[in-house]
């Protein structure tokens, strides 16, 4: 099973492999250790977003709202570690934000039906003026506090959102293809009025689709706030597409039904390492955003052509 | 515990289910003995599907009462069908194509196999490999349904019903898309199925076949049940009789047209000594074979929606490479695709703009449409094809089967091409629409048009072609002449994939 998802996307794998073999012969400092924990560690905040949008898009969904609750959870987070009581108050209040509002998403997609490309657009605005609120539109500025260790620490000489990361995708796909909700989730985006009639209750699954997917982007919102050390309300701007395009790349179908976590992951290292090696080679960033589009449409050319 | 056993298992009394404007079902009485296979048979629109989507739970009958085993049951959703024990095969198949057949097999009721929150995998395997071996098949349970042939999904559809415990089976027009080894097939697993006990109502418009595999057969007739009978006292003559409420003298009226010039050759250019395909101008030709042979991928390189690079195709004595259907098109080339709902009609829009899609760029003069012209091609052809409509500016969605399959001939006739490539025109429609659609063929031939008629239906492919290509494995591997051909000899040739 794995083996054939992952021939499925030979060509983004291939695409991967072509983008390091070109970044390592443009910089010597690409293809180091160093550097390879530092792209992993980069793409963990994306690739944790990206593992939720996968379990949307399955579903034939999609998730815009991510970006601006990235800045809300870390800031609602960074807040609440200023009442009494610990720093892991913190820390539940952010996940627990991304989780409710995941839901609330996936409420009033499934069961007002309103469509998801309108609805999480609308929570897209909502959610970062919320953050826009709650901090006055002022960064919350540097605070010292165990947690920080999500965003910074090590762990044997990885980083802890690399193994974030590495727990999340591992839990995904265990998800996807060990458990019936991942036979409901691709069932759903393949053929919904067959789930529906196969007695899957589809409004259900929806909605616990979208609640994880803001769960996984308030794990997000941790790390990135741990690693910035402040909580800015307007961070996370374009997140949504990075995650967007991650997926994309990874061969999972907009049209939904079709996709793995393999693949997605292979589409958040294309990204990471496109970035990365930009900034390596000191390229503009305004240039960067022109040359990501393009790889990323090559890529799925690519992709399609060796499909054929 | 059994004296109490009623003579029915489910019975259905007096059910009444009403449409905007339509009655669907008039007081319709059904019942259903323990273990019976029992055939339901009626023109489209007589009320077939609705009765079954009662019966499975997609729709809630008006009045009436359904009695299971001699109990009262309510039935208001899917789930509550399937607690009581009844399954539904659908006509459009409803597996999930990027699950594996295990998955899909126990989707649903993974619990039954493992928990209710992770999978047993290979517990799961194990059990779906064991339900497929009852039929026979050797089916990979870890195989992407995506990859298998429709009639392999159909086992799948089979296998699922099984591993739910069904009592009851309700089989929409199952062998629709199936080719005749294929249907042997399924009656094979559908008599399996009765051995255990399972009872199962068999819809289908083939009614040889309801002659062959079922106990019992119901007529519904304009959503009134018009009469049940055992199989073995009921001819094929008096069900049409019963059905259509009135004699068909012939079921196919073939007439034969004067043979004009060469139309189309096909010849494969990698295949030595295979036999080229010739459609001459007045002439159907019909084209034979099991599903996979590759008939409709020639149709579909023909009409340039899927170029087969090692073709050699010659229209009118010119040698063409239609890289398109936009090209075959031009060349006068149209086809009638196997599915109508997804390729052949664009469901949402309206009779007028699909009627006339393949010739707007002639009624565009760069400014504007001409809708006056548009709408006086349209109405000619419903005129000629007597499309029952209600109005021009419907949409094709509301249309029956049989209508529509009108609507995407009309569109090729308004275009006036040479050469109509029909892909199963009659899969899925009532006899009286068939009858239509053989009357609609004649003419076209008549007007000089070349026709090439795939069906997996071979008694019809055998009266309405004039001569009939057998397909294998993308090859064409044998001629015989329409009419008075054996339906054996054809069969037998197909099966062998040899003359």
């Amino acid at each position: 099973m794995r083996k054939r998802i992952l021939w499925k996307n030979y060509g983004s794998l291939f695409g991967l492999i072509a983008i390091g073999l070109v970044m390592s012969l443009l910089s010597d400092r690409f293809f180091t250790l160093s550097n390879l924990i530092n792209i992993a560690r980069q793409v963990s905040i994306n690739a944790i977003i990206a593992m939720g949008m996968t379990m949307v898009i399955i579903t034939g969904g999609i998730d815009l709202s991510v970006g601006s609750l990235v800045a809300l959870t870390g800031c609602t987070a960074i807040l609440a570690m200023r009442l009494p009581g610990s720093d892991l108050t913190g820390i539940i209040v952010g996940l627990g934000l991304g989780a409710i509002i995941g839901l609330l998403n996936g409420l009033l997609i499934a069961y007002a039906q309103i469509p998801p490309f309108i609805e999480t657009l609308a929570m897209l605005t909502i959610a970062r003026g919320t953050a826009l609120v709650i901090t006055n539109g002022q960064p919350i500025v540097r605070f010292e506090s165990p947690y920080r260790w999500l965003g910074e620490g090590m762990i044997a000489g990885v980083p802890v959102p690399v193994i974030l990361m590495l727990l999340i995708l591992g839990l995904t796909h265990f998800i996807l293809s060990h458990t019936p909700l991942g036979s409901y989730i691709y069932a759903i985006g393949g053929n919904e009025e067959a789930a529906r009639l196969s007695g899957v209750k589809v409004n259900r699954i929806k909605s616990i689709v979208y609640l994880i997917s803001g769960l996984y982007t308030g794990i997000s919102g941790m790390i990135l706030a741990g690693r910035l050390g402040s909580a800015q309300p307007n961070t996370g701007e374009g997140f949504e597409l990075d995650a967007i395009a991650a997926v994309v790349l990874g061969g999972t179908s907009l049209m939904g039904g079709r996709g793995s976590v393999w693949g997605t992951l292979i589409g958040v290292f294309i990204i990471g390492i496109l970035n990365n090696g930009f900034n390596l080679l000191n390229v503009s960033p305004f240039y960067q955003l022109i040359a990501k589009g393009v790889v990323i449409i090559f890529a799925v050319l690519l992709d399609q052509i060796l499909k054929r | 515990m059994e004296t109490q056993k009623s003579e029915y298992l489910l019975s259905m009394r007096g059910i009444v289910k009403d449409f905007p404007g339509v009655r669907a079902l008039d007081s319709v009485d059904f019942n259903l003995r323990h273990g019976e296979i029992h055939g339901l048979v009626g023109e489209n629109g007589a009320g077939k599907s609705t009765l079954l989507k009662i019966l499975s739970g997609a729709l809630r009958a008006d009045s009436g009462d359904i009695l299971l085993e001699g109990n009262p049951v309510s039935i208001n959703n899917p789930r509550q069908s399937r607690e009581l024990g009844i399954v539904v095969i659908y006509q459009e198949l409803s597996l999930i194509p990027y699950l594996d057949v295990a998955r899909n097999i126990f989707l649903g009721h993974e619990a039954e196999v493992g928990s209710h929150f992770v999978l047993h995998r290979q517990k799961m395997c194990q059990e779906a490999s064991k339900l497929l071996k009852e039929f026979c098949s050797d089916l990979d349970p870890q195989s992407l349904v995506a990859e298998l042939s429709v009639a392999e999904k159909q086992l799948v559809e089979i296998a699922r019903a099984l591993s739910q415990q069904s009592k009851i089976l309700l089989m929409d027009e199952p062998s629709a898309p199936l080719s005749e080894r294929e249907v042997e097939q399924l009656f094979n697993a559908i008599r399996t199925l009765k051995k255990q006990g399972v009872t199962i109502v068999y819809v289908s418009h083939r009614l040889e076949e309801l002659a062959k595999i079922t106990d019992r057969i119901s007529i519904l007739r304009d959503g009134r049940m018009v009469e049940t009978r055992d199989t073995q006292s009921i001819d094929i003559e008096e069900i049409i009789r019963l059905m259509v409420g009135r004699e068909i003298s012939e079921h196919y009226p073939k007439e034969h047209a004067i043979r004009g010039e060469r139309l189309l050759e096909v010849s494969n250019i990698a295949e030595h000594g295979e036999i080229p395909l010739q459609i001459n101008a007045g002439e159907v030709v019909g084209l034979a074979g099991l599903v996979g042979a590759g008939r409709t991928e020639l149709a579909r390189s023909i009409f340039g929606a899927n170029p087969l690079r090692r073709q050699r195709l010659s229209f009118l004595g010119k040698s063409i490479q239609p890289n398109s259907p936009a090209e075959a098109i031009n060349y006068g080339i149209g086809m009638v695709p196997e599915d109508r709902k997804e390729q052949g009609l664009i469901l949402q829009m309206t009779i007028l703009d699909n009627l006339t899609i393949p010739m707007l760029s002639e009624l565009f003069n760069g400014l504007s449409i001409n809708r006056h012209r548009q709408r006086e091609i349209a109405q000619a052809q419903v005129d000629q094809l007597k499309i029952h409509i209600t109005s021009l500016e419907q949409q094709a969605l509301l249309l029956s089967g049989g209508n529509q399959q009108k609507v995407v001939l009309g569109k090729w006739l308004a275009k006036n091409c040479r050469l109509l490539i029909l892909d199963e025109p009659t899969r899925g429609i009532d006899i009286g629409a068939k009858f239509e659609i053989y009357k609609i063929i004649n003419d076209l031939v008549k007007k000089g048009i070349g026709i090439l008629l795939i069906s997996s239906d071979l008694q019809e492919l055998i009266a309405m072609s004039d001569r009939i290509y057998v397909m294998s494995d993308g090859c064409i591997i044998a001629e015989y002449p329409g009419g008075s051909t054996e339906q054996e000899t054809i069969l037998n040739c197909i099966s062998r994939g040899e003359k």
